[in-house]
């Protein structure tokens, strides 16, 4: 488990001296030293030796995420949140406009509906009049042909009471006549009899 | 050397790649992480936008909800402008919050435990909004260290300190995202590792390495809310210093 540590160490101990004297094998003359030295390593993130091959990599690597987030991912993502975003506002203006627009049918619906009911109320109300107008005429003309017939009932009535009357007479002086006869077994002339029924009757 | 907590963090250089005069670079176990972080970001945003539906399936819900977390804050704390950044800033938060959700896995390296790491992280930003303020606003950009409103007198004493906040900004953003990944992952292995030395006392010991088991499976569950909270805190803190490039009159 040392060798991750040695070489950091060595950098510590002898950073110059280590590469300057023996170049052509430098990892080995680093864990060489490191261990003659027999110091502590520096904790580990603080290791500067490590530092230039971690900023080379988060250049490679943030760099490449950043590349990618720039031409690839962000306008990806963006374009499927702002087109939702434009879509609902789409339809929701959509939905607006129709609206107005089922309003004003709407409005004329119930404008057409008015003007029905006004027209039938109208014509309801002239049929009626018409109607009415139409039965009191003729109640009376039925009421006028009913007096008529009324007064003619009347005069015949009249005409049949006085020619009853009429006959009433004759009928008492027939009776007079019989009940003189049978009383005293002579025939009265007709004209007495005529004489004394009608002298009774004005009395 | 299993029970040591600093080992976790120790750089394996798994190949070297070529040296410019006495500088090795190698291939390591960070950089793999990194590159592992950059593939698992971008193979996922890729295949949760890959459908393009409207109605959006459990991959593109997730990717949606990350883009609309990162703009939202973006938006709310830059304004409409702020939104060229977007780019940069989702860059960050997402590779952060992989990185952190990816040491959290046995056996693999995490990155931003590196200070050198979240220092660069912190310095992309930092030089973002250098680079941004004094294109876009030329030597108005040092406005920013000039607070309104505030009596000529003590100019030059605010103007100082504003000064130093500002030179502070890339060196807290940096410690704070390293202390935190490097705090919780130390302490996580320290109680792993009373584990397995109390359970290696006999049958007292195996009773007695329930609670720092516990505290282990506790801990676990608090590192994940601290690698999804560190990646925001820099988001944030990034949105904020963005906003000084933008507008540097307060």
């Amino acid at each position: 488990m040392t060798w991750f540590i040695s070489p950091a160490h060595a950098e510590d101990a002898a950073p110059a001296p280590a590469s300057a004297d023996v170049p052509p094998a430098p990892t080995e003359t680093h864990t060489e030293v490191g261990h003659e030295a027999g110091g502590k390593a520096p904790f580990p993130p603080f290791d500067t030796q490590k530092f230039p091959s971690q900023i080379l990599w988060y250049v490679v690597f943030f760099g490449l995420l950043y590349l990618l987030m720039k031409r690839v991912l962000v306008p990806r993502l963006s374009t499927i949140v702002e087109g939702r975003a434009q879509r609902i506002a789409g339809d929701l203006e959509e939905a607006q406009r129709l609206r107005i627009e089922s309003d004003k049918a709407l409005g004329t619906y119930e404008k057409a509906l008015a003007d029905a009911k006004s027209a039938a109320h109208a014509i309801a109300q002239a049929s009626t009049d018409e109607a009415k107008a139409a039965a009191t005429k003729q109640r009376a003309d039925i009421e006028a042909s009913l007096a008529a017939k009324l007064e003619a009932a009347e005069g015949r009535i009249g005409e049949i009471k006085a020619k009853a009357l009429g006959d009433v007479n004759a009928i008492a002086e027939e009776t007079a006549a019989a009940v003189v006869a049978a009383l005293s077994g002579h025939q009265p002339s007709p004209d007495e009899v005529a004489k004394a029924v009608s002298a009774v009757a004005t009395k | 050397m299993a029970n040591d907590p600093i080992h976790q963090f120790h750089i394996q250089e798994f190949f070297q790649i070529g040296t410019i005069g006495d500088t090795e670079f190698h291939f390591t176990n960070s950089a793999f992480a990194m590159g592992a972080t950059v593939a698992i970001v971008a193979g996922f945003l890729y295949l949760a936008t890959a459908k393009n539906s409207l109605i959006p399936g459990r991959l593109q819900s997730v990717a949606e909800l990350a883009y609309e977390f990162v703009a939202g804050t973006l938006r709310s704390s830059t304004g409409k402008e702020g939104m060229r950044f977007f780019p940069l800033v989702f860059s960050l938060f997402m590779f952060i919050l992989v990185a952190n959700f990816f040491g959290m896995f046995p056996y693999f390296m995490t990155a931003t435990s590196q200070i050198i790491i979240t220092f660069l992280l912190s310095m992309t930003v930092m030089l973002t909004v250098v680079g941004y303020g004094f294109a876009k606003h030329g030597f108005g950009f040092l406005g920013l260290f000039v607070p309104s409103g505030v009596p000529m007198a003590v100019v030059p004493l605010v103007s100082a300190i504003e000064v130093i906040s500002f030179l502070s900004r890339p060196i807290s953003l940096s410690v704070r995202l390293f202390g935190n990944m490097l705090a919780g992952h130390i302490t996580l292995k320290v109680f792993a590792g009373f584990v397995a030395s109390m359970a290696s006392l006999g049958a007292i010991g195996v009773g007695g390495a329930i609670l720092p088991l516990v505290m282990t499976v506790g801990l676990t569950a608090l590192e994940f809310l601290v690698a999804f909270l560190q990646a925001y805190i820099f988001t944030v803190l990034t949105c904020m210093y963005l906003n000084d490039a933008l507008h540097p009159g307060h």
